[in-house]
């Protein structure tokens, strides 16, 4: 019969119509700007710098490596480094960046720069409202700009969050054994230079 | 035909309606030169095609592309061969996880890197996920090119936004997903995430059913698809055409068989061929595809092993593959991709070549719309399934 398959179809199509009344798994948008949906959270738009403490400018992390800026395959970073130095969370002295840019308007969101930094410094952020009336000036964040508190961090992807901070945890450990390892040796080195000292003293007085 | 006063030499194309009672219209048609996009809705991108026109029939048809190049291959050539892999997500932007994979099983031949089995079944399971959006987005729009205006695209489209929220899920982004390494996958997939996975699997059958039940058997796609667009196998073997559109010809070649790559060959699943080569056959066969695909990822999600999801001797920064060559290819959901690299040892690829299935692809656009009418023109572009991202690279 011709026209079957059509009313088939119109009968599917009824049912969708009626289905998204019901169910709401039939009901798949939201209004945009009065609702959202919430973001997964995996989700990855453009890369973000952390500090740790209250004072972004002393809890930054980044050391101004420039790991990223050499292998951000469109080349959206831009770093320069400061003379100054600062103490990072291990207290070494360590260089930080005097500028930190990012393009948000050449940046693609890959995130290679989150898995080559060795610092735990640039995560990528969720935060995709950058819409501004400004073709340059609004699309180039600098590092105040950039700079967001390790909380901030957390309450977006915890999970991820929590192995960074595991990490550092971990980096520090290894850093105070190392120290202590160091402090031993010295010690040591001390001691079995006083020991020699006082043999050959009594040798000395023995010769003569 | 008269000389144009600008071009004396040569004829200015004319054209009349047919007569209609107005006075000097004759009866007839004359031809017509029609220049279709690169703005056109119907090409799916920045594609054009100059048909010339007899009456409504189809005499000649030119496809212009390349409004879309963006020097891909030499953009990879000058960045390291991991800085390639995000710009390999915006060939066909569809497929963004089998471009991924592509690339990396190029890559890993080329270095000798092996890779684990848990890596492997997530490349299975993330490239049968995308072969499933892809042919259920393609369909959507294939009846919508043929006048089905919004509904089926739209039920296609809540279709594919799932299993783009199962990728968001798993690798942060929706489409540029950007997540194969050399050596294995970014990051681990969470059993919740394959919880996730078998619950969208499990129910896209269902589906299935559904948009057939609307479209498979309405007698307007089969009168506007049927016999229309006829491709003979023995054209398409020659023109290298690979993917769907070759195996509803009939001919019975899918890389995932012939190669046996990953590890394809341990799933149970069949091969769907064709019988016409026509429109309908083009559409049908991404329907058995698709029951194929899900059949695929329900194996491989239950039978996902434990251990490391990339080889933990793989290096991300520093990398530099032997001197050599490679070629490594995969059935995408378009056809045959494959990315041709060649190293000179050098922390860069001194060659890289993409092998594109949309453009390959295209190349038979003439040939299947030739003596067809205008119209026709539209729904065998949208059957053969091309991106021009993949197209101009």
């Amino acid at each position: 019969m011709i026209g079957k398959g059509i009313l088939k179809g119109m009968v599917e199509t009824a049912r969708n119509l009626t289905g998204s009344f019901h169910d709401p798994d039939r009901l798949t948008t939201v209004e945009y700007p009065e609702q959202k949906i919430p973001a997964k959270e995996n989700a990855r738009n453009f890369p973000f710098l952390i500090y740790d403490g209250d004072d972004w400018e002393a809890g930054l992390r980044c050391v101004s490596c420039q790991i990223c800026e050499k292998e951000c395959p469109p080349q959206c970073i831009y770093i320069e480094k400061d003379k100054e130095k600062k103490p990072d969370f291990l207290g070494k002295m360590q260089m930080q960046p005097k500028i930190f840019d990012i393009d948000v308007s050449v940046c693609m969101g890959c995130q290679i720069c989150v898995e080559v930094c060795p610092f735990e410094s640039i995560r990528m952020d969720n935060d995709f409202e950058y819409a501004g009336s400004d073709r340059f000036e609004s699309l180039l964040l600098t590092k105040d700009q950039l700079a967001k508190s390790n909380k901030y961090y957390h309450s977006i992807h915890p999970t991820e969050a929590q192995e960074t901070d595991e990490i550092r945890v971990q980096k520090r450990e290894d850093h105070l054994a190392k120290e202590k390892a160091k402090a031993e040796k010295l010690a040591k080195a001390k001691e079995e230079a006083a020991t020699k000292a006082a043999l050959s003293k009594a040798e000395k007085a023995k010769e003569e | 035909m008269t000389p144009s006063p600008d071009h004396p030499g040569e004829a200015m194309p004319q054209f009349k309606m047919h007569a209609t009672g107005v006075e000097g219209v004759t009866e007839g048609t004359e031809r017509m030169e029609v220049s279709m996009g690169p703005h056109h809705p119907s090409t799916h991108g920045v594609f054009r095609m100059d048909v010339e026109l007899e009456g409504e029939t189809i005499t000649k048809l030119k496809p212009v592309f390349g409004y879309l190049h963006r020097n891909h291959e030499k953009i990879a050539e000058s960045t390291s061969y991991l800085g390639s892999m995000p710009y390999t997500d915006r060939l066909d932007y569809f497929n963004s996880m089998t471009n991924n994979w592509a690339y990396a099983l190029s890559v890993e031949k080329l270095a000798g890197i092996e890779v684990p089995e848990r890596a492997e079944y997530i490349r299975v399971i993330t490239a049968e996920l995308t072969r499933l959006q892809n042919h259920v987005s393609l369909i959507g729009f294939l009846v919508q090119d043929m006048g089905a205006l919004g509904t089926p695209l739209m039920y296609a489209f809540r279709e594919r936004e799932r299993i783009l929220d199962l990728f968001e899920s798993l690798s942060g982004a929706r489409m540029m997903c950007n997540f194969m390494r050399f050596g294995g996958c970014r990051c681990d997939v969470s059993a919740d995430w394959i919880k996730q996975a078998q619950s969208v699997v499990e129910a896209f059958p269902q589906f299935l059913d559904e948009f057939e039940a609307l479209i498979s058997e309405n007698e307007v796609l089969m009168a506007r698809s049927q016999h229309v667009g006829i491709l003979k196998p023995e054209l398409a073997i020659d023109a290298g055409v690979a993917g769907p559109v070759l195996r509803a010809t009939g001919v019975n070649y899918d890389l995932r068989k012939v190669d046996g790559y990953g590890i394809y060959d341990r799933f149970q699943f069949r091969v769907p061929l064709g019988d016409h080569g026509d429109v309908y056959d083009r559409y049908m066969i991404r329907v058995l595809e698709m029951r194929e695909s899900v059949k695929i990822l329900q194996q491989a999600l239950a039978e996902i092993p434990n251990g490391d999801y990339v080889n933990p001797k793989a290096k991300l920064r520093g990398f530099r593959p032997p001197p050599g060559e490679a070629y490594g290819r995969i059935e995408a959901p378009k056809g045959e991709l494959g990315f041709y690299l060649i190293s000179d040892g050098s922390p860069k690829p001194y060659r890289y070549r993409v092998r594109p299935p949309s453009l390959i692809n295209l190349t038979i656009l003439e040939d299947m719309c030739l003596g067809q009418t205008i119209a026709d023109a539209v729904i065998i572009l949208g059957s053969i399934d091309i991106v021009l991202g993949e197209v101009d690279r």
